[in-house]
């Protein structure tokens, strides 16, 4: 089930279009097909989360554009919000 | 691509063929309305200022009605004075003259004898142009001849997501077709003014789109506020959005990719091809007006949550990617992009289809707004009322 929206491919990010549990699929289509990962924590709807694993002090990219850099390491599945990412 | 349109005398291009009624001062606005009322099938627009402005909220007011009388959807134009105001006759014909030879009329209550003899002579003024209007035809224009304004309001977490991503596709075809678009809004691209800076078409333009955007921010400063610090709101950050960078994205990416190729003040004339910026408040309605100031003949206007603003100028396409507000508020929504939310369609596809819907307007097809009648008008200024 399709419950995330990526913007551009170099994106690190993906936003969910639903509410989803810790342990739960978030898919999103690519170019090519789909692609899925496992969310690390609860991610409320229209939240973003990591695609890609960004180590602290790296850009974190959405729309293709760097939205800020990475205040801790993410990890692919992780919630990123205020709390590990900044401009 | 082509679409069927008019050409007029003066080099522009419209997609309607309306003849205005326009007050020169709000004073003579109940009179003005009177008139477009009693005619049929005249567009009336509504003038909130006219007197008692400072010269630079008067230049402003002046160049937004001469722009707005030049725009290639209109054929012909009577202007309704009151005889005292500030922006006398001269001043209106003058900026007027400057931009179009198109039919311009002027009449002034004062100098008519009172209302009721001003709404003989306006109605007798605008049924002569309607029928000379009638007389033009459609002829195939090309989409090189097109300006599309680009806006958004009322928004919500799916307008960055589906429906600015879809216009910023079909923006860029537009531009592919030779065709002009046209970003304005100056408040919402702080903080993505690096990102423009680096989109101009050359290193001049891009210091160009930088300094305007942070020109806006250093006003706000002067006002006591500071957009940067109060951006991302509270609420914005519930719903999901973590920087100031990231909010400004979801907004100026309605722009789509293309390099900017040219930077222009609030409703200053638009005259080159290819994306342009257009310096301005984010008021919606405000803006609207500048775009269709500046030769936009039709407006892209996103919205998430629905919103029903329109213009008896310019046909105003609303877009939402909000499955919800397209059903419950279908009576003001003309273009859903939520397929590419529930990956049904992706963003290429709808914006293709975009495109289509807005060559279809051009060529008549009549918009929720126009429909449903709704116009609505401001005129930016910076200065209260003298």
């Amino acid at each position: 089930m399709i419950n995330a929206v990526i913007m551009k491919d170099i994106d690190t990010v993906v936003t969910v279009t639903k509410n989803v549990s810790s342990g739960e699929n978030v898919s999103y289509i690519t170019c090519g097909g789909y692609s899925t990962i496992k969310a690390t924590s609860d991610i409320p709807i229209n939240h973003k989360v990591a695609i890609k694993d960004v180590k602290k002090g790296n850009e974190v990219l959405k729309y293709g554009e760097r939205i800020g850099y990475a205040t801790m390491d993410i990890h692919i599945g992780d919630h990123v919000h205020t709390n590990n990412l900044d401009s | 691509m082509k679409f069927k349109g008019y050409r007029r005398s003066d080099g522009h291009v419209g997609i309607r063929n309306h003849v205005v009624v326009l007050p020169g001062v709000i004073c003579a606005a109940g009179v003005a309305q009177k008139i477009a009322n009693k005619a049929d099938d005249v567009e009336y627009l509504y003038n909130p200022n006219g007197c008692a402005q400072n010269s630079k909220d008067t230049a402003i007011t002046v160049e937004i009605l001469s722009g707005i009388i030049a725009n290639g959807n209109v054929y012909g134009v009577l202007i309704v004075g009151l005889g005292c105001e500030s922006i006398r006759k001269e001043i209106y014909i003058d900026a007027i003259k400057r931009k179009t030879d198109k039919p311009v009329h002027y009449i002034s209550i004062q100098k008519e004898g009172g209302i009721q003899k001003t709404v003989t002579k306006g109605l007798e003024i605008v049924n002569s142009l309607k029928e000379e209007a009638n007389k033009c035809v459609r002829e195939v224009c090309d989409l090189s001849e097109l300006i599309l304004g680009l806006e958004c309001g009322g928004s919500d977490p799916t307008s960055g997501i589906s429906a600015n991503a879809v216009l910023g596709n079909t923006s860029d075809r537009l531009i592919d077709f030779e065709g002009t678009s046209v970003l304005c809004e100056t408040p919402e691209a702080i903080g993505a003014e690096n990102i423009l800076k680096r989109r101009g078409q050359t290193p001049e333009i891009g210091q160009q789109l930088y300094d305007t955007v942070l020109k806006y921010d250093e006003m706000f400063k002067a006002y006591g506020e500071d957009i940067r610090k109060t951006n991302p709101s509270l609420g914005n950050k519930a719903s999901g959005i973590t920087t100031l960078e990231e909010k400004s994205l979801g907004c100026v990416h309605k722009s789509g990719t293309r390099p900017f190729n040219g930077v222009y003040q609030y409703g200053q004339m638009i005259d080159k091809k290819g994306l342009m910026f257009m310096d301005g408040t984010a008021y919606d309605v405000a803006s609207i007006v500048s775009l269709i100031s500046g030769g936009a003949q039709i407006i892209a206007f996103t919205t998430g949550m629905g919103t029903p603003v329109g213009n008896a100028i310019a046909p105003v396409v609303k877009i939402t990617g909000n499955k919800d507000t397209a059903t419950r508020l279908s009576d003001m929504i003309d273009f859903d992009t939520s397929d590419s939310i529930s990956g049904a369609k992706n963003v290429e596809e709808l914006g293709r289809d975009l495109l289509e819907y807005i060559v279809n307007v051009c060529n008549g097809e009549k918009v929720k707004a126009e429909i449903n009648g709704i116009s609505n008008m401001a005129i930016n200024q910076f200065y209260s009322y003298a």
